[in-house]
């Protein structure tokens, strides 16, 4: 058999074109070609028309509570996964099995349900919601609820972000701050703290970036409301469902640019966090 | 990007030495307790309260909300709609994982990027760029309206918002883990004079079986709750285009709650067997 000298570059094993090939060919129909009809509308959307949407109230008032609530709720997401992973990784203690898969659930449980159940929680007849209904806290139909839902969503990305640079720490540099006197909380703001950033950024990043397009937690318990609990994902949905499709367009795009925005800043993110682990 | 861990693999318990570098016994038991407390909270509390409002009126109510014609052909078409789309995703996922993992070339970063892709986009956009695409007003939708094919707002839409939201899954499990096992027990079967098919059913596929069968789970998993992208694309239409999780949507709406919540309480029972399954294939894979 003979073999060229780009295959040998390549790699000698057999089914680089067959694998190659259909890999691009099904990437194409399925997401890129899709994604294109919305990048290069279909629908007639010229600029001016973009750009009346784009700064209509209503539109960027979705964007605002989108994005200030996905923020508050990475936020955090940040403090209390940080907590579950320092117990998780840091600890022994009875049903930590239980623990470590409970906090998978928000990834495998579908959104309608984490939706209908958080409302049925934190509506004013709810167990938590008329706990908090007499200290005039509402939760229901409010951004707070909004953002309970994305916590919901986001707190697996941080946990599972910072827990595996948490077990690869090292215990010597502790053992040496140890060493030259300095007292626990001491240790754990200048030695592991630095370190733990990078992780907590990225999970931040990652709840954040996940908050903004989420749809199925968050229409129940958010009332839906124009200009106070409509989110973007929201927003496109009655647009199409009014037929203005030029409309649900111009929303999408935007919405579209900021997750391939933040896709961008993860990248870089993980290379730093892998770099900091290492 | 969102939507999935890899497999943690080899855990390591950190090594207790000294007095210096724990905390205290009080203080571990504050945080543990405090953990716990955070868990019951945003996630139990959620969970026990599908089951409890699912009850509230008793078993009959339970058992008519799952019996019920309209549910019973939201189960099917969920079911349906995951035999489809999961099988195709997986034959991609290892194709692609193959081309990238085993051979070099140039755009691979570009390459696994665009992979990622669906799970950085919002899921109602997933459903609205078929739409676009297929819709009324879109690009094919004059010509599949001349031969009357129906896609959006019908049973092929849904499958392909669902194929849409779920592809990086089996993908993105499959090419860390065979970028970290290399080629080399390739290229000896391969100078053994086994062939292409057979190298990969009898070396690649027995090392890489486990990552598999996760990713096929978590993929799943997601075709069978999606919700937005199938929200979009399906018309609503009870006993012909309603998933189960859009039929928990409709049944919620009309304030029909128990049977909403027993509905759901379907959706939380493959959850947790998918979380059942996903723990024991780690702790398979951790060594």
């Amino acid at each position: 058999m003979s073999v060229t000298a780009k295959e040998t570059r390549r790699g000698v094993l057999p089914g680089f074109g067959l694998t190659m090939g259909y890999s691009i060919l099904y990437l194409s129909l399925v997401v890129l070609i899709p994604l294109a009809a919305l990048l290069f509308n279909s629908t007639g959307l010229t600029f001016a028309k973009f750009w009346s949407v784009a700064s209509d109230p209503r539109v960027l008032a979705s964007y605002r509570v989108s994005l200030t609530t996905a923020a508050a709720a990475a936020f955090a997401d940040g403090l209390f996964g940080l907590l579950l992973a320092w117990v998780l990784v840091r600890y022994r203690f009875p049903g930590k099995r239980i623990f470590d898969a409970l906090i998978d659930l928000p990834f495998a449980l579908p959104t309608a349900v984490a939706g209908v159940s958080l409302t049925a929680l934190y509506s004013s007849n709810g167990w938590i919601g008329s706990l908090l209904e007499p200290l005039g806290i509402k939760v229901a139909f409010t951004p707070l609820g909004i953002t309970l839902a994305l916590m919901f969503i986001g707190i697996p990305f941080v946990v599972r972000t910072v827990q595996p640079v948490l077990e690869d720490m090292e215990k010597d540099t502790e053992e040496a701050a140890a060493t030259l006197g300095a007292g626990r909380w001491r240790i754990f703001r200048k030695v592991l703290l630095p370190e733990l950033i990078p992780p907590l950024i990225t999970g931040f990043a990652l709840a954040f970036a996940r908050g903004i397009g989420e749809y199925g937690s968050v229409v129940f318990i958010s009332g839906n409301m124009p200009m106070r609990t409509e989110i973007a994902p929201l927003l496109i949905m009655s647009k199409l469902e009014q037929y203005d499709y030029a409309g649900a367009t111009a929303v999408a795009l935007l919405l579209l640019l900021i997750s391939f925005l933040m896709l961008l800043v993860i990248n870089m993110l993980q290379r730093w966090t892998h770099k900091a682990s290492r | 990007m969102a939507g999935t861990v890899p497999l943690r693999a080899g855990r390591r318990q950190a090594a207790v030495s000294s007095a210096a570098v724990n905390e205290s016994s009080a203080v571990k038991w504050l945080l543990v307790g405090a953990a716990g407390l955070v868990l019951l909270w945003l996630i139990v509390l959620p969970l026990t309260i599908v089951l409890t409002e699912a009850l509230k009126q008793g078993w009959n109510v339970y058992w008519a909300a799952l019996t019920d014609p309209d549910a019973a052909s939201a189960l099917r078409l969920t079911l349906l709609v995951a035999a489809i789309t999961v099988p195709l995703n997986t034959v991609f996922g290892v194709a692609a994982a193959w081309a990238v993992a085993k051979f070099k070339f140039r755009g691979k970063g570009v390459l696994i990027t665009l992979i990622d892709l669906p799970f950085a986009v919002s899921p109602v956009i997933a459903g609205l760029v078929y739409v676009l695409v297929f819709g009324a007003h879109g690009w094919f939708g004059p010509w599949l309206d001349a031969h009357d094919i129906k896609i959006v707002f019908a049973f092929p839409g849904i499958v392909l918002a669902t194929l849409f939201v779920t592809f990086p899954f089996v993908a993105r499990e499959l090419i860390p883990l065979m970028e970290d096992q290399g080629t080399q027990e390739e290229e000896a079967a391969l100078t053994l004079g086994a062939r292409g098919w057979q190298i990969f059913f009898r070396v690649t596929l027995p090392n890489i079986k486990w990552g598999l069968l996760y990713g096929i789970i978590l993929c799943n998993a997601r075709a069978m709750g999606e919700f937005g992208a199938v929200s979009v694309v399906s018309g609503h239409i009870r006993g012909e285009t309603n998933t189960l999780p859009l039929h928990v949507e409709i049944l919620y709406n009309e304030y029909q709650f128990s049977a909403s919540f027993a509905v759901a309480s379907l959706l939380l029972l493959l959850a947790l067997v998918t979380m059942v399954i996903k723990s024991w294939l780690e702790r398979k894979t951790s060594y």
